[in-house]
């Protein structure tokens, strides 16, 4: 059984501007000693789904969720938020993006990780303190007896970095969200603190769900990879997949907007055009159509759903660890889809990629078919679902 | 931190030097009133004038008076004599100085107890009808002026006049010093002038406070003290108002600073015989080494509470170091 496995979450957010669908549908699995990364770009609702199964939407107020979240056999959409509190820190534990803010400004280092061991466990200050110096010591602060005595503004954006994952890991958590934990710092710190999360992981045996805008990130951590877009999975496969042959238009730019040092000599950067859709007014049919190179007049009317991708037998449908075939939610057809991305692959442009391959107008796959509009693309927003909040 | 506390005291004599020479000047520009003319009477003669104008000194060029102000000022720790009554301005001030004192600690203490857990509600139930309640509670007392307020609640509530006859009301206060050596009767008599003084102070705190603590509690380290499985109460005190609070302590310092300078609508509205009143009558009467006295004194206490505030600062918020 899968540590994490999360089906189908929706987290919506209701606000005067109307209703923000951060998470719109997300499902995915995590094993024990298993990492999975979490990709896209500000705003696709990473971390709100990650701060859900934390039970951190929940002091919102305003999040409706629904779907299933189950840890380790428990359905924590259905916890009270005492049940939460209990596994926040303990069972599951999260280090944030800035490092910086992340610890309380006006408390020494070693009472604050004493106040995460005792949150949970019934010990002494004194023996909370020496958990607390030992775990310091492992995320590598030196002289962590004499640190524990140090102010957070004492401490430099990858120390203090270190501090959030020893006080996230002081009570052996399972499973370890980090939220673009290398995003604030600079590039050799992140380095340094990805090897940390890496021996960790092995040492301490924690499953581990990385969230990042970086490819470069998941591609050191991640065993599996989901590609976030508008509050969803726009494409998830193991992380050899999903950068030897992705499917979806969006995994491309996100592959062909960051530089390799293996891409052909002279080749271009292409930037993906537009920025990410409002969580409100989304647009009808594939929530990625306005930015999509090739898009097609169906693919504005139709929702295209995760399908499997790839071709059966041919390698490019490897299981991943946590036993994930390659799901794609596109409209292109599967064909099509792995010619665009040859053609990419050459080193062609997309305009370029187009003219060569033919993309027909009509033809959609399949199985990716989800809701589909009146053929007369409507001017009205799609009515969100109704939702209650357990 | 010493050599903090001795820079700032050294500045705080600068400062108080320029104040009492910006008095001066403009005691000279604006006067109130001929100070000579309410000394001698409605029958004056030319001479009885001369005498008193030589006696107060101010026959002579007024930077020649303020130097021999100063002189006394410096040298001898000596405010002059009050132009009207010839009493010493220092026995004045000290003998006015408790009613004051009483009266800005107490309201502080009531603003306080009333204002901080109102805020603290108000945050935490943000939107409920509590949070509005409380709001539009400050709101009223806000905009409520301290004249407005003390005549009404004397109205309704003083002993022998209001309504409702619960507390003490105007006059009740005994004297000038006797908090020290009377507080059991001094004590009820402030009850009513300590509410009114506070109600729009509480209202202000409670305010500020409330927005404080919101914005605080969006903050990273907020998430993260959840994210450690803390329980609810522990976040919301132990981290979230914890730092909210903090700049509550500025403000109180610069208000009671303030305050002990004279809280002249309060002390008028209940006639408590306080440093406010004292400064009132004296720009009324042109008594200048009073008004001096009185100016100075109320600068002295901002600047020290000011110099206060920032000590205790960098005890609250270990970021802060001198």
């Amino acid at each position: 059984m899968a540590l994490l496995e999360v089906k189908d979450l929706k987290v919506h957010f209701e606000t005067d501007d109307g209703i923000v669908q951060a998470v719109d549908g997300v499902s995915y699995t995590v094993d024990r000693g298993q990492a999975l990364g979490i990709v896209g770009e500000s705003g696709s609702g990473k971390s709100v789904s990650s701060l859900t199964v934390m039970g951190l939407t929940r002091f919102a107020g305003n999040a409706r969720i629904s779907g299933s979240i189950t840890f380790d056999g428990k359905d924590l959409l259905a916890a009270s938020d005492e049940e939460l509190r209990r596994l926040r820190g303990n069972d599951v534990a999260m280090i944030f993006q800035d490092p910086l803010s992340s610890l309380h400004p006006f408390y020494k280092i070693g009472d604050q990780l004493v106040e995460a061991v005792q949150a949970h466990r019934d010990t002494s200050k004194a023996q909370a303190m020496d958990r607390a110096v030992e775990m310091l010591g492992l995320v590598g602060i030196p002289e962590p007896r004499r640190r524990v005595e140090s102010y957070p503004h004492e401490f430099s954006g990858g120390m203090r970095q270190r501090v959030m994952i020893a006080m996230a890991l002081i009570n052996d958590p399972k499973l370890l969200i980090a939220d673009e934990p290398t995003t604030a710092l600079d590039v050799t710190v992140q380095a340094q603190i990805l090897d940390l999360i890496q021996r960790l992981q092995r040492e301490l045996d924690t499953a581990i769900v990385m969230i990042t805008h970086d490819l470069g990130v998941v591609a050191e951590v991640a065993d599996d990879i989901g590609v976030m877009y508008a509050g969803r999975i726009v494409e998830y496969a193991a992380k050899e997949t999903i950068f030897a042959a992705p499917e979806h238009p969006y995994t491309w730019g996100l592959l062909k907007s960051i530089p390799r040092l293996d891409s052909p000599r002279g080749e271009e950067l292409v930037p993906i055009p537009g920025r990410p859709p409002s969580l409100i007014l989304k647009p009808t049919g594939c929530a990625f159509h306005p930015r999509c190179f090739y898009v097609r007049e169906a693919h504005t009317r139709i929702d295209p759903q995760l399908a499997p991708a790839g071709e059966a037998g041919n390698g490019d449908n490897r299981v991943g660890a946590a036993g994930h075939g390659h799901e794609v939610a596109c409209l292109l057809p599967g064909q099509t889809r792995r010619a665009l991305w040859a053609a990419l692959q050459a080193g062609e442009v997309p305009d370029a990629a187009l003219e060569r391959v033919d993309v027909p107008e009509t033809a959609v796959d399949r199985e990716a078919v989800g809701e589909v509009l009146a053929p007369a693309p409507s001017d009205e927003a799609p009515v969100p679902p109704e939702e209650t909040a357990p | 931190m010493a050599a903090f506390i001795i820079r700032r005291l050294l500045w705080m004599v600068v400062l108080l030097l320029v104040i009492s020479f910006l008095t001066y000047i403009i005691f000279y520009t604006l006067p109130a009133a001929d100070p000579v003319a309410l000394r001698a009477g409605r029958l004056a003669t030319p001479e009885l004038r001369a005498s008193i104008e030589h006696t107060l000194g101010l026959d002579k060029p007024w930077y020649i008076q303020y130097l021999k102000y100063l002189d006394r000022l410096v040298l001898h720790f000596d405010f002059g004599y009050s132009y009207q009554n010839s009493i010493s301005v220092k026995s004045q001030i000290f003998d006015r100085l408790p009613a004051t004192g009483a009266l800005a600690v107490g309201g502080a203490l009531v603003w306080l107890l009333v204002g901080i857990p109102v805020g603290i509600i108000s945050a935490i139930k943000r939107g409920t009808w509590m949070d509005r309640l409380a709001m539009g509670g400050a709101l009223v007392a806000i905009s409520a002026p301290v004249y407005w307020l003390g005549l009404v609640s004397l109205y309704l509530f003083s002993k022998g006049l209001g309504k409702i006859p619960l507390f003490e009301g105007q006059g009740a206060y005994p004297n000038t010093g006797t908090i020290v050596s009377d507080p059991g009767h001094v004590i009820p008599a402030l009850i009513l002038p300590w509410c009114v003084l506070a109600a729009s102070f509480a209202a202000v705190y409670a305010r500020f406070l409330r927005g404080n603590l919101l914005e605080t509690m969006s903050e990273d380290y907020i998430r993260t003290a959840r994210a450690k499985g803390l329980r609810e109460r522990a976040v919301v005190f132990k981290h979230g108002v914890r730092s909210a609070i903090t700049p509550i302590v500025t403000i109180l310092g610069l208000d009671l600073g303030i305050l002990l300078g004279g809280a002249i609508l309060t002390e008028t509205v209940f006639n408590i015989p306080g440093i406010g009143r004292l400064a009132y009558d004296a720009i009324q009467k042109s008594d200048l080494p009073t008004v001096q006295g009185t100016v100075l004194m109320g600068a002295f206490f901002i600047i020290l509470l000011n110099l206060v505030v920032d000590v205790i600062y960098a005890f609250l918020d270990p970021r802060v170091r001198y």
